[in-house]
Order: C-alpha cells, then sequence, then structure tokens
C-alpha cells in the first residue's frame, strides 16, 4: 500500500510532465493540422535553457523556469515566422519533414553548445515528506502543483482571453475564424509561443528527477505523440487525461512488472489503440 | 524542323557513363570506390523510400529500421550462423519484404499525421529492440565480421572494384523499375493517391492494395540495401537501425527530387560528397544539414531533378506540345501538371 502511494504521487508528477509536453503538441496539431516531430527535442532544449539559467546564472528555480519559457516562446515565434509561415501552403508532409529537419538541428546544437554527456541539476527543494510511511520528494509535489497552477491558466487563457478563443476557433473552423476577422497567421505564432513555453515549463520541471542528455527528447516524443492519439489529436481534455493514464500505466508497470515493460507500455498503447482506431480514441479531427 | 538531341536523354546518359566508370577514373584509390559503393547503396534505399513518398506521398519514418533489419539478418546470419553472403541476403529481403507486409497491414489504416506518427513508433521499437535484446543482437557491440558475398566463379567480391559494379547493378535495376513503375497502371495509380486520396478512389483506384504493395516494396528495397550495407562495411551497430538513417534517405530524396527516377541517385552521391567535404565538420554535420533541408523544403521541394524535368520539357511532352499548343479540352491544368510530374 505504502509503495502503491509513493508510485501514485510518482505517476502523478509524470503525468503532470507529460500533460504540459502533451497539450503544446496537440495546441500546434489543432491549430496548424500537422504534428511537431521535433517537439522532444524542443522539451530537451527547454531543459538545457533551464539548466543554465538556474546552475550558470544563477536564478532562483521557479524564475529560472519562468525565463526559459519565455526564452522558447520567442524561439516559437521566429520558427514559426521563418519555417512554417512559409510553407503554409505546401502539403503537410513538407511540414513534418521540416520539423524533422528542426530535430536534427536542435540536438546537434545542444551537443555543440552542453556536449553529449549527462548533466546533473540539483532540485533546490531537497528533503522529502512522509505520509503513512511513503516518501514523497518535495520535488514531485512543486511539479504536481505547478502543472496544476499552469493548466489552471492555460484553460483560462484559452476559455477567457481574446488570443485563447482565436486559437479555440482557428482550432474548429479555420475559414470560419477567418471571416469573423480572426488573423490565422497571428493565431500560428501565439499557438507556437504557447506550445513551446509549456514543453519548456515540463523541461524544467522534470530536470531535477532525471538527468539532462542531447538524447532525453526522443523518448519523449513518442510518449506525447501516444499520449495525444489516446486522447484524440487536438483535443486538450483528451491530451490532459492521456497524458495522467499513461505516466501512471508507464510507472505501474515498471514498478510491478520491469523497467522495460513500462517503456514498452507506450508503444503496446500507441500502436494498439491505431490499429483499433486509426484516427485515435476520440479523434474527429478530419484529415486534411 | 531538325531533331535535336533530347537533354534529357543526355542527362541520364552521362551520369550512366559517369557512375560506370568511376572505378576507372578512381582506380587505386579503394577508399574513394567504397564511399561511392555506399552512397550507390544508400541510392538503393532512397529508391525504396521513393516508392512510398515519393510517389505515394506518405511520410514513412521507419525506413531506416527497415534498413536496419536488413543489414542485422546478413550481419548476424553470416556471422553466428555461418551463413553463406547470398542465403542471408535473399533471407534479409524476405524478411523486411514481410515485416513491410506485416506493419503496413496496421500502419495503412492510419493516414497522413496518424501514419508518420505510426511508422515512428514502429521505427523506435525495432531500433529498441536491437538496442535490448541482447543475446541475439549483441546489443551496443554491434557485429563485426561480416562476410563479402561470396565469389560466384571468377567473380571476386572482395575487390572493391567487383563490389562497386555488383551494387551499381542492382541500382540499375532500382531506378529502372520506378522509370518502368511510372509509366504503368500500377504507378500512376500511387501518384494519383498522392495527389488526392478521395479523388483517386473516386476514379477506380484501389488505394488500400496500392498503398499496401508500395509500403511493401519500399520495406523490401530498403532491407535488401541494408544487406548490402553490412556486407560492405563488415561492421553493423544499432545505429545502422536509429531514425537518423531514415533522415538521411530524406534528404537525399529532397535534394535529387521525390518522385522522380533519377533523384534518389543524384541526391545520394551529391549527399556523399558532400559529407565527405564536411567530414572535418563531423559534429557540425547536422547544423548544416538540418537548416539545409528546411531550407529545401520550404524553397526547392521538387530537388534538383524536379527542377530539371521543369527546364527540359520531355520528349513526349513536346511532340504533344507541338501536336497541341493550347490547353485542350479534355486536359485540365490539374492532370497536366500531375502528368508532367509523372514524367
Amino acid at each position: 500500500m505504502t509503495l502503491f502511494l509513493q508510485q501514485l504521487v510518482n505517476g502523478l508528477a509524470l503525468g503532470g510532465i507529460y500533460c504540459l509536453a502533451a497539450v503544446g503538441l496537440t495546441l500546434v496539431f489543432g491549430v496548424l493540422g500537422f504534428p511537431n516531430l521535433a517537439h522532444g527535442a524542443i522539451f530537451m532544449l527547454g531543459g538545457y535553457v533551464t539548466y543554465s539559467l538556474l546552475v550558470d546564472g544563477g536564478l532562483p528555480y521557479v524564475v529560472a523556469i519562468l525565463c526559459a519559457a519565455l526564452i522558447l516562446a520567442v524561439i516559437g515565434v521566429v520558427f514559426e515566422r521563418l519555417i512554417f509561415h512559409p510553407l503554409r501552403k505546401a502539403p503537410h508532409t513538407h511540414h513534418m519533414i521540416a520539423t524533422v529537419g528542426v530535430m536534427f538541428f536542435l540536438i546537434a546544437v545542444v551537443q555543440e553548445i552542453w556536449g553529449t554527456g549527462f548533466l546533473r541539476m540539483d532540485s533546490p527543494f531537497a528533503g522529502r515528506l512522509t505520509v503513512v510511511g511513503a516518501q514523497i520528494s518535495w520535488q514531485r509535489i512543486i511539479i504536481i502543483v505547478i502543472a496544476m497552477v499552469v493548466l489552471t491558466a492555460l484553460t483560462w487563457f484559452l476559455k477567457k482571453s481574446v488570443h485563447g478563443q482565436a486559437i479555440e476557433a482557428v482550432e474548429q473552423d479555420r475559414t470560419g475564424a477567418t471571416l469573423v476577422g480572426i488573423n490565422p497567421s497571428v493565431v500560428s505564432m501565439v499557438t507556437f509561443a504557447v506550445s513551446f513555453a509549456l514543453v519548456a515549463i515540463s523541461a524544467g520541471l522534470v530536470a531535477p528527477i532525471q538527468l539532462l542528455s542531447p538524447a532525453m527528447g526522443e523518448s519523449l516524443n513518442l510518449i506525447v505523440f501516444a499520449i495525444i492519439i489516446l486522447g484524440g489529436l487536438g483535443s486538450l481534455p483528451g491530451a490532459i487525461i492521456g497524458g495522467f493514464v499513461i505516466a501512471i500505466a508507464e510507472v505501474m508497470a515498471s514498478t510491478y512488472i520491469s523497467v522495460a515493460a513500462g517503456e514498452a507500455a507506450v508503444f503496446v498503447v500507441l500502436m494498439g489503440v491505431l490499429a483499433v482506431r486509426p484516427t485515435g480514441l476520440f479523434g474527429t479531427v478530419e484529415q486534411r | 524542323m531538325m531533331e535535336k538531341i533530347n537533354p534529357r536523354l543526355l542527362g541520364v546518359a552521362l551520369i550512366v557513363i559517369a557512375l560506370v566508370a568511376a572505378p576507372l577514373v578512381l582506380n587505386g584509390q579503394p577508399y574513394l570506390i567504397r564511399v561511392v559503393t555506399t552512397a550507390t547503396i544508400y541510392a538503393i534505399a532512397a529508391y525504396g523510400m521513393n516508392i512510398i513518398l515519393g510517389l505515394t506521398g506518405q511520410l514513412s519514418l521507419a525506413h531506416g529500421a527497415f534498413f536496419g533489419v536488413g543489414a542485422y539478418v546478413v550481419g548476424l546470419l553470416t556471422t553466428d550462423y555461418d551463413w553463406s553472403f547470398w542465403g542471408s541476403f535473399l533471407l534479409a529481403i524476405v524478411i523486411t519484404t514481410v515485416l513491410g507486409y506485416a506493419s503496413g497491414l496496421i500502419a495503412l489504416r492510419t493516414q497522413g499525421a496518424y501514419f508518420a506518427i505510426f511508422t515512428m513508433a514502429l521505427g523506435f521499437l525495432i531500433f529498441i529492440v536491437i538496442t535490448r535484446w541482447e543475446s541475439v543482437t549483441h546489443a551496443h557491440s554491434g557485429v563485426s565480421g561480416v562476410k563479402f558475398p561470396e565469389n560466384i566463379g571468377p567473380i571476386d567480391f572482395t575487390q572493391p572494384t567487383t563490389m562497386y559494379y555488383f551494387v551499381l547493378l542492382i541500382l540499375g535495376g532500382a531506378a529502372y523499375t520506378t522509370h518502368a513503375l511510372l509509366r504503368s497502371n500500377a504507378g500512376r495509380s500511387l501518384v494519383a493517391i498522392r495527389t488526392s486520396e478521395d479523388l483517386a478512389k473516386s476514379i477506380g483506384v484501389n488505394v488500400a492494395v496500392s498503398k499496401q504493395l508500395a509500403f511493401t516494396a519500399s520495406a523490401g528495397t530498403a532491407g535488401l540495401a541494408g544487406g548490402l550495407f553490412a556486407s560492405l562495411t563488415g561492421f553493423i551497430g544499432p545505429d545502422s537501425a536509429a531514425i537518423d538513417v531514415t533522415f538521411e534517405f530524406l534528404l537525399f530524396l529532397l535534394i535529387g527530387g521525390m518522385g522522380t527516377v533519377m533523384g534518389p541517385i543524384i541526391g545520394s552521391l551529391l549527399v556523399a560528397f558532400l559529407f565527405e567535404a564536411l567530414q572535418d565538420l563531423q559534429s557540425y554535420r547536422f547544423i548544416v544539414l538540418g537548416p539545409i533541408i528546411v531550407l529545401l523544403v520550404i524553397f526547392a521541394p521538387k530537388g534538383i531533378v524536379g527542377y530539371l524535368n521543369d527546364l527540359i520539357p520531355s520528349h513526349r511532352g513536346r511532340r504533344r506540345a507541338a501536336r497541341r499548343p493550347e490547353t485542350s479540352d479534355d486536359e485540365t491544368p490539374e492532370a497536366r501538371k500531375t502528368n508532367e510530374e509523372v514524367r
């Protein structure tokens, strides 16, 4: 029971990280209609930027994460302007190929700047909390709390703010949104900025409990794709529920079966779902 | 009017002559012959990718993994199980073809983005199996001492030149198959699917069967190239099945021209020389190549051959243009565009 409780908290913390990453990915898919295959690489970049701000820049942890999110948001806008805006009329295959190019570029850049080895970032919130015998580290509690705060803020942003509502409108009907005076080009930029900021926050949160490496984005990439397919591409609640389901499945499978089973659980879920429902569990978005 | 030499045919002839004569020029430089042979093997794999991506328009990210499976079948059978190269080479083709068929049954139920994500997961899964299944694949230590093809009569494949011509012969087969395919109904069905899947369905193309055949053939071709690669290099590790390999095939296709007959050859050879020139930059390689990919996709999605094809009207095209100077009623601009691409 103690082990279960402890692993449940671990699963929730991991789920928070997956959610933030997956929500960003699903927003870009919903608005622009293609999967950003470089999402894992952006996640990795976010982790390294946070590391530099914290360790080299000496900023407080939360400030470092926020600054990293801001920097990544700017990078997101730059990418949208330089790469995806010129491609807006091209077939989606071209978008995907471009994102593969971005992925390799970012991995190579990170290797050049920070080296190929593992980097370690200590949690500023050391120590543990003991709840009915279960050892829960403060870092995991921080992750869960920040993830909740950010997801709530995001929901507020999407439902209440003008830019957020514009994003939802373009997701639902691009032509209709344009007709009522929404500029899809601005919406694309905002979407990229939000998506990159979210994945940077998730990377900053996970960095103290995992090691940083240039390859850290690769496995995350597949996990977030599994999540958004499980939740239905472009669906926000789907991404949140999917994030927690996959994370808890992964943690439980590696606790009670084996580490390899935890890793494989994600692929089994992904391929299983696609084999049964080629457009995802709740997928209603028509392929364009 | 005097009939001029068809510039397109001339270009193809020049490439063929250059490829056939390459060992004579490079004689005494086995290293360079090896570089060209490797590029030629990659070109064969690029032809595989060309069928599914170039013709059918489906982005498969599992291709590097199929290449790796082909390489591992030849590598493991010729070393651990002491098979002959030829037997294991044939088995490599059969296994990757069957693997392509089986995964195509599931993968091709999905479309567009889902297909790309599915094949990416499939490729990663194959990569994981290779790195984790230590008792069979030796995981990270890889497979060394892969055999060269055994002599056939007096033909000695340990000679770099002989191996090169053997690989070149297969490449010629791949290029010719693409050429023939583009002129057959099957090939035109694939291009119709690329243009619009719904449209293709409505004019009676059996989309499911066409895509399944294209994916199976392209997986088998990648596996074949992988088998050759293992034999040529003598050593293979998990890296030969990584997504980086898929990315390189993509690069060859983009530079040469997706969906064209000569594109994969031109792309692979150019990139091979580019890699040789960038040798000193080893770790910077992807810093340069990533942006090149993005720039190509934005500014030159047709690749070199695509642009040359636009510049030089084909022989048939010119004859038809002479016969019908204006756009005729039965050929809409869109249909004409598709026809041009097919050539």
